[in-house]
């Protein structure tokens, strides 16, 4: 019984560690996703039913990749059997090549990075690059990449195995491009493992976060970019920013699974090792000299942080970073987080300009702006409007508990308290 | 596209109407069905009475057979409804899970065109 645990056990370690380098291999040398997937899948099965019985082989990686390998030929062959019979010598002679070639486990190159950037091709359609990334590297099943994304499974589906074919007959290079190309095909790389993590973030009025239930894995990938590209600034900076958003994880909830907003929560139930590491982090990307959105985002969420240390929040600070932030990068999310910045900083009737400033026709199911407004007009003294968006924000709220806070927060208004 | 929202609730989704808790219940409803309408969305709704409210009839062989309860006695129970006009399955979808469902299930179901509107 324990050969069998160990060998599931083993073969646990391998999947996780060794899914997406495996994948990135094989794929990169067909670049045939699907198929370096379908042969990968089948190693796996064969390790399960042979492990038990002939113990765990010394490098259980290169086993892998020599079986997925044999397997891709034995794919192979069925299709050219078809076209015209292979003498029988000469398959025998791949098979002992497929071995011979079966590198040590260390030996296998790290081709991830290409994988990732194929996955963010332009030619791939935008939608389906982090659920492409997800299966492909972290090897994530379409049926729970379609519930993180609110798609129907069956479209989730359909459009990973458009994208794999895309990959396979359009073209899409695996290759690294050189240093003048790499920042401009990285951004696309970056913002699909940001999608992974979520599409909102934190802010004082209670917006909601939003998170997918793929954080681990976004930060997961996150760190495979930082390892694979360490000279690009953004790469470090989009680390930095989930690793702060992770860091105050403990703190987002009450025991009851009450909503907590970043202004309320515990500094003391924040992660210090994972501050500590998305400073470093941001430390290292700032080094080198190359801001983008990531890395000022990164600062915000550093700013914050400091709470922990001083117990304070700088506000200042942070509604320079996010002038800075919307001047050069002025998304939804960045015009609402600077709104809620100059209310928290003492001038609610800034904020409020600010929100009045963005298109009435882009916030009409953007819970945050609406979160966000009734914040800023309970602060200003405008009790009817502030209750009418606080219902608005309520009405565009998924998470129970935010919904509960954004609730309370309005009977307080019409309770008069506070 | 025109969509429809099957909001299901168990018994316990139901009692939440009348119980302590009826004001956050009704509250968060109100409110969703007020953004569904904001967003420019809303193509029609209702909310309907418990199943203990429903009478189902059947006409089987010519022969009309009238039951007090629900077609069916299961776990989840129509609660009520929304149509939506949205772009797509993805919109509708967004829009299943900001439903305050808090005890239950969406079930979201593409409308056949008007036949109506096919006549002419």
């Amino acid at each position: 019984m324990t050969e069998v645990a160990d060998a599931h056990r083993a073969a646990e370690a391998a999947a996780r560690d060794s899914y997406g380098r495996l994948v990135a291999f094989l794929a990169s040398r067909s670049r045939d996703v699907a198929a370096a997937e379908d042969a990968l899948g089948e190693a796996f099965r064969a390790a399960l039913e042979t492990w038990p019985a002939d113990g765990v082989p010394r490098s259980p990686e290169a086993w892998l990749l020599t079986t997925a390998r044999r397997q891709l030929l034995d794919a192979g062959r069925h299709d050219r059997v078809r076209a015209a019979a292979v003498p029988t010598h000469r398959l025998a002679a791949e098979r002992r090549q497929a071995d011979a070639d079966g590198p040590d486990g260390d030996a296998i190159p790290d081709e991830r990075l290409k994988l990732m950037l194929a996955c963010a091709h332009p030619a791939i359609d935008p939608a389906a690059r982090t659920p492409l990334m997800l299966q492909a590297v972290l090897g994530l099943d379409a049926a729970r990449i379609a519930s993180a994304f609110l798609v129907a499974p069956a479209a989730m589906g359909q459009r990973l195995v458009r994208a794999k074919a895309k990959i396979r007959e359009a073209g899409v290079p695996f290759e690294v491009p050189g240093p003048d190309e790499l920042p401009a095909r990285l951004g696309p790389v970056l913002d699909a493992v940001y999608a992974a993590y979520g599409t909102g973030w934190d802010d004082a009025a209670g917006a909601d976060p939003r998170r997918r239930g793929l954080a681990g894995e976004a930060v997961w990938l996150a760190r495979i970019l930082a390892r694979l590209v360490p000279e690009e600034a953004e790469a470090r900076g989009l680390l930095a920013l989930l690793l702060h958003c992770e860091a105050r994880q403990p703190a987002r909830r009450t025991a009851d699974g009450g909503y907590v907003p970043l202004a309320e929560q515990d500094p003391a139930l924040w992660s210090r090792p994972l501050i500590a590491e998305a400073e470093r982090e941001l430390f290292a990307a700032a080094a080198l000299r190359s801001v983008g959105h990531f890395q000022l985002e990164a600062a915000i969420q550093s700013a914050h942080a400091g709470r922990a240390f001083t117990g304070r929040t700088e506000w200042s600070g942070v509604v320079l970073l996010y002038g800075e932030l919307v001047r050069r990068w002025p998304t939804l999310g960045a015009r609402v987080g600077h709104a809620a910045a100059l209310a928290s900083a003492g001038d609610p009737a800034a904020g409020r300009v600010a929100l009045d400033a963005i298109d009435a026709s882009h916030v009409r199911d953007y819970q945050p702006y609406w979160a966000v407004r009734a914040h800023l007009l309970a602060r200003l003294g405008d009790p009817a409007g502030a209750a009418a968006a606080y219902a608005r924000a309520v009405g565009l709220s998924e998470d129970p508990g935010v919904r509960a806070f954004l609730a309370r927060e309005r009977n307080r208004l019409a309770g008069g308290a506070v | 596209m025109t969509f429809a929202l099957l909001i299901y609730e168990d018994a316990a989704g139901f009692a939440a109407r009348t119980g302590p808790e009826q004001a956050a219940y009704w509250g968060a409803w109100t409110a969703y069905a007020q953004a569904v309408a904001a967003a420019g969305v809303m193509a029609g709704g209702k909310g309907l009475l418990p199943p203990s409210a429903a009478t189902t009839v059947r006409v089987r062989d010519g022969d009309r057979q009238v039951q007090d309860g629900p077609f069916a006695d299961t776990k989840e129970q129509l609660g009520g409804f929304f149509l939506l006009d949205v772009p797509d399955l993805d919109a509708a979808l967004a829009w299943a899970a900001r439903a305050p469902v808090v005890r239950g299930s969406v079930e979201v179901r593409p409308a056949l065109p008007d036949p109506t509107a096919a006549a002419s």
